[in-house]
């Protein structure tokens, strides 16, 4: 079947200081085509879909759009031609309700009753509920995500951009959205899809457009192809999955009881009765949609939020009441999910980053006066047992690309000798070799008797490493499972289902 | 068209360079200043950086001044960057420093006129004592209730102040004074006298004091944990507590460390140079600190060169100002333009400067 051409990019570069992001990209969408963008982390799907959306201008290329040229100077213009765009992350008022957020994001909004009725007749028509009235605080986040996309169809979009859709979606919540995109494609819109998953992109897309490096390197129809095989093409080398020793499992190491902590994060989730236990030799997997408190469960294992003396054990002695250090020396590691300004200082060195948490550990200080020596040693062996690529350790943190820091920060507390190692999403960011990396590093200190728990929002790579498998849902967490003969379905419903909603989609 | 480019890291060079840049650019624009003001202004440049410390006329009686004046600034701004730089802001040092002076002497006054020589050790630890309680007000009440410590350690100077006027006019005042408000003279009772040490240099154990603060801060700041937690808690404090800095902690020891140095400052002030405590024993040494603390970009070695320049100028510009008859506003506002230029020159240890053609190819 032809369709015609909707969409045209020729030959578009685009240059950040020390950093082309793309370089003589071209590629097509013909209308009601499920097009993928398909790249790593930095691969410059972003700055592609930003220069279509109106965002950034390209330095030189040209785009049509219906064989008309097409340069946006700004978003209101690309709405204005019929592109629309929903961002990974949201940019809603949480204490609006969904219609006033709905209204704010268009150019003549209709009378609150009509708009109301209109979104109404949106979300029915496409199988996305919706209450118009609803306060989106209240909402779950793929709920919100819902009220961008009806927003985006109100004004009828030719041409929709959706930027790592799933990220915050159950499967089930997933299957919801890929029916909406399918019978959008049906009716004749076409979708630019931006993904690393490789999977949902073999089951949904049509076509797929890679990236590296800001080049295109090949293109395929997804349907034909392996995941692994578009891995290898997104990554230009081959692949090596992470090898698990069947290691056997020792006594308890790391013991949570009842553990309950209000939440030091402005719309932070508090944890509620939090319990489980790691032996050691174990990976507990903990999953969940962003936001249902794996922020604070790494605060509260860690010791930067304290609790209750008995709520966190480490070998049977209690230390729910103690700071990080007590619990480091203890045996315990851990790495927050943001990497810069929580896990590293930015404008500080990699030196003074790796005397930031591995001091006590290292014996990196005597009587408290540094010993930058054996500082500087520590952090030369992070750079290069992980692979970081940096000019030295001399640079500041800032300078470093995320997934190089990330792969510093990992490996300056897998460095440690740990014996409990709490990870919150460990290779976000990375690209695919640096991550199977990491995940096989992980495994061999599990190997070697240390008891992990790693919250992640990637269920592929929580598969992949752990043992058994916990959800995290508003704050609870679901009682911990093996992780051999789960089904999706189950995985999906132990991280909260489709919130309830999945029986009000229609068929079509 | 300019264009900032933000380095990725802070370039040493410009570090270094932009206090020197700064100072350059200061005297082109106070001397073109000047020479509005219908003054010859390489003549004003030289009388405020040159005739104190070289020429033959002044230097005898300006160039011990230097060290008299400079003592102060450098030991309050030492324990005030320590505070800036884990962004715990003690803007009271001017009220820590009056304390100290009180808590000092009236220890030294209440031995009169006993000749024990404990008695200048002892007056050094109330000194410190002093400002290091006036400073635990604001400190304590940001950790127990969250208070502002700009706000409370700012009213706690007017509080100090007023305190001074009291004691000045009531209990430490002479009784041999004829009635006129002020204390006795602390240099003519030899056991509580901060004298000049050698003759001629304007060296005092208040200079002395300062000079191995320098020294102690940049050893803590360099060598030691605590000085790294102190530039982590100010850079970035969610990963210092990851560290696990105690951020309440932090700020009780800052703010003590800040307010000590400020209090033995006044009191090496009240015992040494001032000699007594009288209500206008203050001149603003609390406040000036905190320009020498950031003149110096709050590192100890430029806060010793920083003060030391921050004195010349007070000590040139009044020199200029009954030389050459130029108003003390001027004088002033050639001050203001060296913390202003500083500032301003700051952005290029940070951002690098691109001249760019604007093109755009859509």
């Amino acid at each position: 079947m032809t369709r015609p051409e909707l969409l045209r990019v020729e030959g578009v570069t685009k240059a950040y200081p020390g950093v082309v992001a793309n370089s003589d990209v071209s590629f097509a969408i013909s209308e009601g085509e499920i097009h993928a963008l398909l790249g790593e982390n930095g691969a410059g799907k972003s700055t592609l879909v930003k220069m279509i959306y109106g965002l950034v201008k390209p330095d030189s290329g040209r785009m049509t759009l219906r064989g008309a040229a097409y340069t946006p100077a700004e978003p209101r213009a690309a709405r204005a031609s019929g592109v629309a765009m929903v961002f990974q992350h949201f940019s809603l008022f949480e204490a609006l309700n969904v219609a006033e957020n709905v209204a704010l994001g268009m150019e003549n909004p209709p009378p609150m009753k009509e708009l109301a009725s209109r979104i109404r007749q949106v979300s029915a028509d496409y199988g996305l509920p919706l209450d118009p009235n609803r306060m989106v605080g209240d909402l779950s986040a793929g709920e919100r995500q819902r009220v961008e996309i009806v927003r985006c169809l109100l004004q009828d979009p030719k041409l929709l951009i959706m930027d790592e859709p799933t990220s915050v979606l159950t499967p089930q919540e997933v299957e919801i959205l890929f029916r909406t995109l399918r019978q959008l494609s049906a009716e004749g819109t076409a979708i630019l899809y931006i993904s690393h998953k490789l999977e949902e992109i073999r089951t949904l897309c049509d076509e797929a457009t890679i990236l590296r490096r800001g080049k295109v390197v090949a293109t395929c129809t997804p349907r034909d192809r392996s995941a692994r095989e578009m891995a290898e093409l997104m990554i230009g080398a081959t692949l090596t999955p992470p090898e698990r020793a069947g290691g056997t499992k020792g006594a308890t190491a790391l013991e949570v009881v009842d553990l309950s902590v209000a939440s030091p994060i402005p719309f932070g989730t508090s944890l509620k009765n939090v319990s489980f236990r790691v032996a050691k030799g174990e990976v507990l997997g903990i999953a969940g949609v962003a936001g249902n408190g794996q922020d604070e469960l790494l605060l509260a294992l860690s010791g930067e939020v304290r609790a209750a003396q008995g709520a966190v054990k480490i070998d049977g002695a209690g230390v729910g009441h103690t700071g990080p250090n007590d619990r480091r020396a203890l045996g315990l590691v851990a790495a927050p999910e943001e990497r810069l300004g929580h896990a590293a200082a930015p404008d500080m060195s990699l030196v003074e980053n790796a005397l930031l948490s591995g001091a006590l550990r290292k014996g990196l200080t005597t009587r408290g006066f540094i010993d930058w020596t054996a500082t500087e040693a520590f952090a030369a062996g992070i750079v290069k047992d992980f692979d970081v690529r940096t000019p030295g350790t001399h640079v500041a943190a800032r300078a470093l690309s995320g997934g190089n820091l990330q792969k510093f920060v990992v490996g300056r507390e897998l460095s440690q000798t740990p014996s409990v190692i709490v990870i919150n999403q460990p290779t976000w960011g990375v690209d695919a070799a640096a991550a199977a990396s990491i995940r096989q590093a992980i495994l061999d200190r599990a190997a070697g008797g240390a008891a992990v728990v790693v919250i992640s929002q990637d269920l592929d790579e929580l598969l992949e490493i752990a043992d058994t498998f916990a959800a995290l849902n508003e704050g609870r967490l679901t009682q911990p499972r093996p992780v051999a003969g789960l089904t999706i379905d189950e995985i999906g419903l132990m991280m909260g289902g489709a919130h309830g909603m999945e029986v009000a989609h229609h068929g079509h | 068209m300019l264009r900032l480019e933000k380095r990725p890291s802070p370039s040493r060079f410009w570090q270094g360079a932009t206090p020197v840049l700064a100072v350059v650019l200061t005297m082109i624009a106070g001397g073109l200043m000047f020479a509005a003001l219908g003054k010859n202004p390489f003549e004003a440049i030289r009388t405020i950086f040159w005739d104190p410390l070289f020429n033959a006329q002044f230097a005898s009686y300006s160039r011990p001044q230097l060290l008299v004046k400079a003592g102060p600034l450098i030991l309050i701004a030492i324990g005030l960057s320590l505070g800036f730089r884990a962004g715990i802001w003690n803007i009271g040092a001017e009220g820590q420093y009056i304390m100290g002076a009180l808590f000092g002497a009236g220890v030294g006054l209440a031995f009169y006129p006993a000749d024990h020589w404990f008695i200048f050790p002892l007056m050094v630890v109330a000194g410190a004592f002093g400002g290091w309680i006036w400073a635990m007000i604001p400190a304590v009440l940001k950790t127990k209730f969250n208070t502002n410590e700009i706000l409370v350690s700012l009213l706690m100077v007017y509080i100090a102040q007023n305190f001074l006027s009291s004691m000045s006019l009531g209990l430490l005042r002479n009784p041999e004074g004829g009635g006129f408000p002020g204390s006795r003279n602390l240099s003519q009772y030899p056991a509580a006298s901060n004298p000049e040490l050698i003759a001629g240099t304007g060296l005092h154990w208040g200079v002395i004091a300062a000079f191995m603060a320098v020294i102690a801060a940049y050893i803590l700041l360099q060598r030691h944990i605590l000085g790294f937690h102190i530039k982590l808690a100010g850079q970035a404090p969610r990963a210092a507590r990851y560290a696990g800095v105690n951020p309440t902690g932090l700020v009780v020891l800052c703010m003590g460390i800040s307010g000590a140095l400020a209090g033995l400052a006044g009191l090496f002030e009240v015992s040494g140079p001032a000699g007594q405590i009288s209500i206008d024993f203050n001149v603003g040494y609390g406040f000036t600190a905190i320009i020498v603390a950031f003149l110096g970009r709050l590192n100890p070695i430029g806060i010793l060169l920083a003060g030391l320049l921050m004195a010349l100028t007070y000590i040139g510009g009044e020199l200029a100002q009954f030389m050459l008859g130029l108003p003390a506003a001027a004088i002033q506002a050639f001050q203001g333009m060296l913390l202003f230029f500083l500032l301003a020159v700051d952005l290029l240890s940070n951002y690098r400067i691109r001249f760019a053609t604007k093109k755009e190819a859509l």
